[in-house]
């Protein structure tokens, strides 16, 4: 594997808080090592990324982060499938510069099968989480990948919060839809508004992160500001970006892709190497910024952490 | 070569010069390579529009001249079609002859892509005018329709690429209708006489 594996999975609920706390000193003394190093390093190795300064100070670093070489900066903020911006990679990063409008509150509904629903501002909805930096694969479906230092918390914290009922078996989320803002949206490429899904325990994985921000640094616009999801061993649509909603389904959602090509995409779409799409094949990559391909692991590289959750089903059917 | 000539030699090799210049200054993001096979791609597509567009341009002006550069036209067709192919094959497959014949075979698009690069070959073989000569005109016309099954299999080919946004691919799609109209127009107002 890749990555560390964690205990996490092994603590009795009660006493995750504590681990948190635990990893925050532990994270803040690892800090404050590191700004102490970097201060003595020649300019032009501590500025190797185009990065700008982070935002975001003395977050937790997971376990759950690759080793991996980061992409850089530059191609994470422009090179981006956001068709709310327009279907070109590169529009994202031109259209969205001055999203989400920084006049207009932006507020997440919480609702469907849970006993705590409501309605937050972005700020009132992230308070009471704990932010950390969790280093990703990314794996588009068109055959490209990334590694991604995201900034966030996992969803089963706030899922946790909502107190879903019995009856909550999925949870569909929703992008914002807005034309004035997104004029990506006043040609109909998809079904707007932009949704996605997923299963309770898949919500509930660890490894599913809210993210607010990357490099350090809130999130931009055309990577899925202020609030996306970050589902890594799935191919990077469902990863639904600028959310206003989480809601708890009994039935699976519909999402916009499944709407748009049922036969292509699937509800799951688990990255995996042998089942390719009906176009292309899924079994390399292209990492952005490496010449040559790479094989594509199934589940990209997190079958540890997510594997079990599908035994018994056959992955060929269930796209 | 006429200075006409010489100068839309130059002029056509803008665009791979560009692509060159582009892929060494980093200036084609962050995915270079699927950005230069996606342009080669287009330019080839475009200089067969372009190559398409002269006999009904000269039929509407009545500026015959204009064929003269139909073969420099075509042949760039087959110089970015070419460019396209060897991208496609070092750097998409790296070569792997089991892979590429295994693409060739499982997927549609690829397949039409194929084809229509093999069917560039023997209309490049015959553009000189020694070849025309020898097989004659009527021959020679007959297997130069090739160019409109070339100009409908690429324009499938990119149409079939597209993820989803199918609007670039219908606007080749459109023009190429646009193009071959006046061709059915005139074919069938030439057989209806005969009649």
């Amino acid at each position: 594997m890749l990555f560390k594996k964690t205990r996490l999975g092994e603590l009795p609920a009660s006493e995750i808080t504590d681990y948190s706390v635990y990893l925050n000193r532990r994270q803040f003394l690892n800090g404050a090592a590191i700004a102490a190093t970097a201060s003595l390093l020649p300019v032009s190795l501590a500025s190797a990324d185009s990065a700008p300064e982070p935002t975001y100070k003395g977050l937790i670093k997971s376990a759950y982060s690759t080793d991996d070489n980061l992409t850089t900066f530059e191609s994470v903020t422009t090179y981006n499938n956001f068709y709310e911006f327009g279907t070109d990679k590169g529009s994202p990063s031109l259209m969205a510069t001055e999203f989400p409008d920084k006049s207009k509150p932006w507020r997440v509904t919480i609702d469907g099968e849970c006993d705590k629903p409501g309605e937050y501002d972005y700020d009132d909805l992230i308070r009471p989480f704990t932010l950390e930096e969790r280093i990703y694969r990314l794996r588009c479906v068109e055959g490209w990948s990334m590694v991604i230092p995201w900034v966030g918390f996992p969803l089963a914290d706030l899922i946790k919060r909502a107190q879903p009922n019995s009856r909550a078996k999925f949870v569909e989320f929703t992008t914002l839809f807005d034309p004035e803002q997104m004029p990506g949206q006043h040609r109909n490429v998809l079904d707007w508004p932009y949704t996605e899904g997923l299963r309770m325990d898949e919500a509930m994985n660890p490894l599913t992160l809210l993210s607010v921000g990357l490099y350090g640094q809130e999130l931009l616009g055309q990577n899925g500001a202020p609030i996306r999801l970050v589902v890594p061993w799935k191919y990077g649509f469902k990863s639904i970006k600028s959310i206003v909603r989480i809601r708890f389904v009994e039935s699976l959602p519909q999402s916009a892709w499944m709407k748009a090509g049922p036969n292509e995409y699937g509800f799951y779409s688990n990255v995996n190497p042998d089942v390719d799409h009906p176009r292309w094949s899924q079994g390399r990559e292209r990492r952005i910024g490496e010449f040559l391909k790479r094989k594509t692991e199934l589940f990209n590289g997190y079958g540890e952490e997510v594997a079990h959750m599908y035994t018994g089903m056959d992955l060929r059917k269930y796209i | 070569m006429s200075n006409i000539k010489k100068l839309l030699f130059i002029i056509c090799l803008i665009p791979a010069i560009w692509l060159t210049i582009a892929v060494f200054t980093d200036q084609l993001g962050a995915n270079p390579i699927e950005a230069v096979t996606r342009e080669t791609g287009l330019w080839a597509l475009r200089f067969l529009w372009l190559t398409l567009l002269i006999t009904p341009l000269s039929w509407l002006t009545g500026w015959n001249r204009l064929v003269r550069y139909r073969r420099l036209f075509g042949l760039y067709v087959f110089f970015y079609a070419v460019l396209h192919m060897l991208l496609y094959l070092g750097l998409d497959q790296f070569f792997d002859i089991n892979e590429i014949i295994e693409d060739i075979i499982k997927r549609p698009f690829i397949a039409i892509g194929f084809f229509s690069f093999t069917a560039l070959i023997p209309l490049v073989i015959t553009s000189n005018n020694a070849m025309v000569k020898r097989m004659g005109g009527r021959r020679w016309k007959l297997l130069h329709r090739l160019t409109y099954f070339i100009a409908i299999a690429s324009s499938i080919h990119f149409y079939m690429l597209v993820k989803l946004d199918k609007q670039e691919p219908l606007i080749y799609m459109g023009l190429l209708i646009i193009l071959l109209v006046p061709r059915v127009y005139r074919y069938a107002k030439s057989t209806a006489l005969k009649h």
